[in-house]
């Protein structure tokens, strides 16, 4: 790989389209960008909540990324790499996360992002609490998500 | 060594890390979860489902039957919910 790779946890927001130019600036070998952002809803399981906090194991979750990263450089043709998961209190409306792939054509941007999603999903060490009237709870892992990233396993 | 929790099972054990010596006897992460158990009703509390534990050594996931020798860092922590 010839691109860049940043990976950054934080509590501030992040600026979709100034990490994407980032990646793309001043180069002219890359084809194709896909940006995956996810986004705090307003609810949960059809139930109000005000706000999600999101805990971290520093060191390790950085770590993790990166071990993800580096399947993902090895899996796909990649030209740049660009994670930022936020942590902290997030509201509804507000960037939790997001993904970033460069590649010269769509199809390994497409898939190294979604990889990398499942797998921050399932792997990465951030846990979600949930803010409501009802008080606070945490939120239960889903074996959707653990089913999702079981079909990246490479037999 | 040194032992970190995380989300609901440092909530219920009351501290996100601490020093821990334990006997020669506790090889494995699900020992050392036995062992834990026994100190407290709080880390027993954490600890009820150890199938559902997860659990690191120096920053990367291990399975129940890992060992913890030269362990720098153990965490315990649930099932993860990021992204």
């Amino acid at each position: 790989m010839t691109g860049p790779v940043t990976i950054r946890i934080q509590q501030d927001d992040f600026d979709v389209a100034r990490e994407i130019a980032a990646l793309t600036n001043g180069r002219t070998d890359i084809g194709a960008v896909v940006s995956f952002s996810g986004i705090c809803r307003g609810d949960e399981d059809s139930a109000k909540i005000s706000a999600l906090k999101l805990e971290h194991y520093p060191g390790m979750a950085e770590e993790e990324i990166k071990r993800h990263v580096d399947e993902a450089i090895s899996r796909w043709p990649l030209d740049g790499v660009t994670v930022i998961h936020r942590v902290g209190r997030i509201t509804p409306g507000e960037n939790i996360v997001l993904v970033v792939t460069a590649s010269q054509h769509r199809q390994a941007a497409f898939q190294a992002a979604e990889f990398l999603m499942d797998y921050l999903k399932t792997s990465a060490p951030f846990w979600k609490k949930e803010e409501s009237a009802a008080g606070t709870g945490w939120v239960e892992a889903n074996t959707r998500d653990d089913q999702a990233a079981a079909r990246w396993t490479r037999s | 060594m040194k032992v970190k929790y995380f989300a609901w099972v440092r909530e219920r054990i009351g501290k996100a890390e601490e020093t821990i010596e334990p006997p020669a006897s506790v090889r494995t992460i699900e020992e050392l979860i036995a062992w834990l158990s026994g100190r407290s009703e709080a880390y027993a509390y954490a600890f009820e489902k150890p199938k559902v534990i997860r659990a690191a050594i120096d920053h990367a996931h291990v399975k129940p039957n890992a060992a913890i020798a030269g362990a720098r860092e153990i965490a315990f922590f649930p099932p993860m919910t990021g992204g």
